[in-house]
């Protein structure tokens, strides 16, 4: 049996059919997937990712000391409220994980991390302790719930406090708001506009129920996967690993060179990789019918090599199959079309760039 | 999870099978399976005309999840294939034992229904592996 969030009573209440995800019992869905997808899309959805872990790191050298360990510069958030989003990196360019990291006051800072990594990044950041004055702690105690839809602020902004809920509606994207008890940030993992909202796991229940009264319904990790893949945004594990670096995930733009006297960590091997790395991640298409899955190949008709789907499936606002795949760097010039083996037939499918959907509309010709 | 139409048999790999009297039977999968499934996006099936072995790998539903293999109960000649599935493979969630069936098979081997399973002990079955 796994561990459970502190919304785990509510998600049996509604019928959830739970899954093991990363030592969590989580819900996959509550009836149907694709109806949850579509009413993120059209209307609002709540997702209990409390199985992710907080960990704030505290002190008069954490700013520094998370400078030092981020390939993204929290020099960006330069003012309380401010998230920025980045990767983790080993030593050799690798991503040990990707990661928000809010600026929530003077020594003060919170990262979000997945729930798969949990105990990696821990030990890995209590090793990097020495190298600053910071104090790291994990807040098992929080819970997080992400609200989102088009109607997703609206809702949540009538259920919260009124002081929160008017700071909460000033925020621009990739910006937070507190107060003692609850953090308030426009974040998600969807492509569409909404809350993240981290709060103390015994209140958790009450804005959960609150919300479901508004009318945002409960989705599970299902229509998590579905949004998240049509909005072209990364899943550690899948689409980036320890072995692959930011420039073949899509993640380059996470990458802050300048200033250039910022020592990161990997900063000396990805300098090298800048120019001189051979794969990319791209987005792909199918243009039959048909489903693509993770780890199925690519081949192209005009160039050498072969690519991998690192996430692939069903996309129910397109109605098609779309995916990520890691590709020979070459083929972005070869022209579009590719084959796809599934299940040892070659089929046709196009690389495409991403994200594949955008507030709620395709983005592709399909 | 709705009750099991008596008249059905089944097979092990949750096809059932509803033997018509012109000896055309009428195959689909189970409520127990699409619910494991979850929502279908894709459904392949076998071509009419095709001939079918009992036990053969005849046709493909798939899930947001993945890809499930659908093997023929009986050995005959596929006669029908449900177009609707097409355009909505939904159906096969919505209404497996209706609307939501795969194919209709020209039985050879009528016989091959004595080693399928009866409501009952294919209730059994999914109880067991529950």
């Amino acid at each position: 049996m796994g561990k459970h969030t502190p919304l785990y009573d509510a998600h049996r209440a509604a019928g959830a059919r739970l899954v093991d995800f990363a030592g969590w019992e989580m819900p996959l869905h509550y009836g149907s997937q694709i109806d949850e997808h579509h009413a993120v899309r059209r209307r609002a959805g709540m997702f209990d990712v409390s199985h992710m872990a907080v960990v704030d790191i505290l002190g008069t050298g954490a700013r520094a000391w998370l400078r030092r360990l981020l390939a993204n510069d929290v020099a960006k958030a330069d003012a309380p409220g401010k998230a920025v989003y980045s990767c983790m990196l080993n030593p050799s360019g690798g991503v040990k994980d990707d990661l928000i990291v809010y600026h929530l006051g003077a020594d003060h800072y919170r990262t979000v991390v997945n729930a798969a990594t949990t105990a990696k990044d821990l030990a890995w950041m209590r090793e990097q302790v020495g190298h600053g004055a910071v104090a790291i702690h994990h807040r098992d105690d929080l819970a997080i719930i992400a609200v989102q839809g088009p109607q997703a602020r609206a809702i949540a902004g009538s259920v919260l406090p009124t002081g929160l809920a008017q700071a909460a509606a000033q925020l621009k994207a990739f910006q937070a708001t507190a107060d003692d008890d609850l953090l308030v940030g426009r974040t998600g993992y969807t492509g569409e506009d909404g809350y993240e909202c981290i709060l103390a796991g015994a209140a958790a229940q009450s804005l959960w129920q609150k919300l479901g009264d508004g009318g945002v319904i409960p989705c599970g990790l299902g229509a998590r996967d579905t949004l998240r893949l049509e909005a072209g945004l990364n899943l550690y594990g899948q689409d980036m690993h320890e072995d692959s670096h930011p420039f073949e995930s899509g993640l380059a733009w996470t990458v802050a060179w300048k200033p250039a006297e910022r020592e990161f960590i990997g900063r000396q091997a990805l300098s090298a990789l800048r120019e001189d790395h051979d794969r990319v991640l791209v987005g792909v298409l199918l243009e039959a019918k048909g489903i693509m899955r993770a780890g199925q190949t690519l081949h192209h008709p005009g160039a050498e090599g072969s690519g991998l789907l690192t996430s692939a499936g069903y996309a129910p606002t397109l109605e098609r199959s779309i995916g990520l795949a890691r590709v020979p760097r070459v083929w972005k010039n070869a022209g579009p079309r590719v084959d796809v083996d599934i299940r040892g037939q070659g089929r046709a499918a196009r690389l495409v760039d991403y994200p594949f959907v955008r507030h709620g509309e395709s983005r592709i010709a399909t | 999870m709705g009750e099991i139409p008596g008249e059905l048999k089944f097979a092990k790999s949750h096809e059932w099978v509803d033997m018509g009297e012109g000896g055309t039977a009428v195959i689909g999968i189970s409520d127990y399976a699409q619910a494991a499934l979850g929502d279908l996006v894709f459904v392949e099936l076998p071509e009419v005309g095709d001939a079918l072995v009992a036990g053969d790998n005849v046709a493909v539903v798939e899930s947001v999840k993945a890809a499930s293999d659908i093997y023929a109960p009986l050995s005959g000649e596929v006669v029908e294939v449900n177009t609707q599935l097409a355009d909505a493979p939904e159906l096969v969630n919505e209404d497996c034992y209706g609307e939501g069936w795969l194919f209709k098979l020209a039985v050879s081997d009528e016989a091959g229904l004595d080693d399928l399973l009866d409501a009952d002990a294919y209730e059994q079955l999914i109880a067991e592996e529950d």
